[in-house]
């Protein structure tokens, strides 16, 4: 599935003009409030028409303001979930989750209703009214109307953001399966980096309606606060700059309480935990938990040693700089004083290693 | 309790008031929709005026629309001839007509009732019926519809209730005929104007007291149910 999307509207005194493409399973359009993250997911839900451009989705052109070509939100077959649940409080949860399934064409039909409600672990909730549902029971039952409606593509509107911690707790494991057991592309709009950084494999970065980046997840957010980050940064905030890296557990070193994994670009070694082999996750990296190292070093206490090469030093700022480092496909990203990259001759091109602590990695299940 | 007892003549009018007002109710239901519908959600040039048109009934004394209503609808006037030579529909002295005209009389309440739940239906909700493969017209039958519901019964009673007491354009488009036009309120009236009509009289007032009280309570109940089922998300 390839969606392509490139509109210019304006509303107000709000102007947004993004272009971008992604052939994702989970597209996060990311940015903070204001930034045309909803008005970009209307475009492509067709609940707004935009003043000038294109929406295509695989081959199906859905807008083409110069072609006159705008089709209806109701022929798109585009699911969508909405922030706030929106169920139909006169039908039954099954009477919901049926209401789509009524209208997609036969032959396009391809949701398994009994395999759904498992997934969605809402099978005790059928008989109910919206009315009777919790917030978390609700937007899995607006999950569930969506995609039985057998939607080509699935537009999530900050699904999470009206419940509370131990409920976002209770969805996200469901997104993820529809997003690694479903063939149905999602794309789902956020202003949390945790959500984002957990769940997308692609990102759209947007900024006073403009796209600021984007492309796959660990290169999109690891230049979060890259070269065009605010000067003045504070330490662990969530606009620290990170990486991402997919980890595989291959081994144990039990004596030691230690789990072996794999990333892209080399060996790592991390608190054993709950970790067994063959367990994949995401681990996030902070900038500031990575330091950077000429020469391999000898009796050190991190653990984790990895060859890299050295892509961009950015400009310092309040006396920093941000090193980025390719490691295979992976990006690793360290902030260092501005006096150490000048001692380190730092420079695009140059193999360095990084070395991150094994308590430092922030694991992000998949 | 025997002076309460209903005469042939009584139950007669009392027959055709219920006979009158149910079809004036049931056959303005469908343009009483439509034109809710057009007041609560579109905009379009007139829509003042259609809205005065549609309240004109509220305020204009019966008399005058029975008027215009005989001028129009009458044999010789250019609606009413031309249904009677086209179709062979019938209005002036005849109970069509006086179901015509309390017709006309409750369509403001009716619009009214409708034009209010319509208004307070969540339009997310029709968005996100949109979003899930339904057409306009689907989105009204199967999510609009049944949300207004207990708005448009509201609406039906107290358009019924309307009908109920309607005298002056009655009486004035298609008179006062024992059996054909008399309504309840003509026949109190008829009453009235009789010497030894007052206990006549006085049984169609309770008559008429009794629906009016239990259609306004009707209406009532199904106004809250509206505002309920709305409320639920």
């Amino acid at each position: 599935m390839t969606l392509s999307v490139d509109v210019f509207h304006r509303q107000g005194s709000f102007t947004l003009k993004a272009a971008f493409e992604s052939s994702g399973r989970l597209t996060a359009l990311f940015g903070s409030s204001g930034s045309g993250k909803t008005t970009l997911i209307n475009t492509i839900g067709g609940l707004l028409r935009p003043d000038r451009g294109r929406v295509v989705v695989d081959n199906h052109v859905l807008v083409d303001t110069a072609a006159g070509v705008f089709v209806p939100k109701y022929r798109r077959r585009i699911g969508y979930v909405f922030q706030d649940a929106r169920l139909f409080p006169h039908l039954t949860v099954a009477q919901n989750l049926r209401y789509g399934s009524f209208f997609s064409p036969k032959a396009d039909r391809y949701s398994d209703f009994d395999s759904l409600v498992q997934m969605l672990g809402i099978g005790q909730l059928l008989d109910r009214r919206p009315a009777a549902l919790s917030g978390g029971e609700k937007q899995r039952v607006a999950i569930g109307r969506a995609l039985n409606a057998s939607p080509r593509l699935i537009l999530m509107d900050e699904p999470l953001a009206s419940l509370d911690e131990p409920r976002k707790a209770e969805i996200l494991p469901y997104i993820e399966r529809m997003r690694d057991q479903l063939r149905i592309p999602i794309v789902y709009v956020s202003h949390s980096l945790a959500e984002v950084s957990r769940l997308a494999t692609d990102v759209v970065r947007l900024r006073d309606g403009q796209i600021m980046a984007s492309g796959p997840v660990q290169e999109t957010l690891a230049g979060v606060g890259m070269p065009d980050a605010p000067t003045s940064r504070s330490r662990q905030s969530q606009d620290e700059p990170f990486a991402l890296i997919e980890l595989e557990v291959v081994g144990a070193e039990e004596s030691d309480g230690l789990a072996i994994l794999r990333s892209d670009g080399g060996e790592w070694r991390l608190p054993l935990g709950e970790l067994r082999v063959g367990v994949r996750f995401r681990a996030r990296i902070a900038a500031s938990d990575v330091l950077v190292a000429r020469e391999v070093p000898r009796s050190i206490s991190a653990l984790n040693v990895l060859p890299t090469v050295v892509e961009s030093v950015s400009e310092p700022a309040l006396g920093t700089c941000l090193v980025l480092m390719r490691c295979g496909s992976d990006r690793l990203i360290a902030s260092v004083t501005a006096r150490s990259a000048r001692l380190l001759q730092l420079s695009s091109g140059q193999p360095v290693h990084a070395i991150v602590k094994s308590v430092a990695v922030d694991r992000l299940l998949i | 309790m025997e002076w309460l007892a209903l005469s042939a003549q009584e139950w007669t009018a009392v027959r055709l008031s219920i006979w009158v007002s149910t079809w004036a109710t049931i056959a303005s239901l469908p343009l009483g929709v439509a034109v809710a519908w057009l007041l609560a959600r579109r905009q379009f040039w007139g829509k003042a005026v259609l809205n005065g048109v549609v309240h004109l009934p509220l305020i204009l004394p019966p008399v005058v629309t029975g008027y215009l209503l005989l001028i129009t609808f009458g044999r010789k006037g250019p609606v009413g001839s031309f249904l009677d030579s086209c179709c062979g529909i019938v209005f002036s002295f005849r109970w069509t007509g006086a179901a015509l005209a309390c017709g006309i009389m409750a369509f403001p309440l009716l619009v009214r009732a409708i034009r209010l739940s319509i208004e307070a239906v969540d339009r997310r909700l029709e968005a996100a019926a949109g979003t899930l493969g339904a057409s306009p017209a689907w989105v009204f039958t199967t999510i609009t519809l049944p949300l207004i519901l207990p708005g448009v019964i509201a609406g039906m009673i107290l358009s019924f209730a309307k009908a109920m007491g309607e005298f002056g354009a009655t009486i004035t488009f298609v008179s006062n005929i024992p059996g054909e036009t008399q309504t309840l309120p003509s026949a109190i009236y008829t009453f009235t104007q009789v010497p030894g009509g007052d206990l006549g009289a006085l049984r169609l007032t309770l008559v008429s007291i009794a629906v009016a009280m239990t259609a306004l309570v009707a209406s009532e109940i199904f106004a809250r149910q509206v505002a309920r089922r709305l409320e639920l998300e």
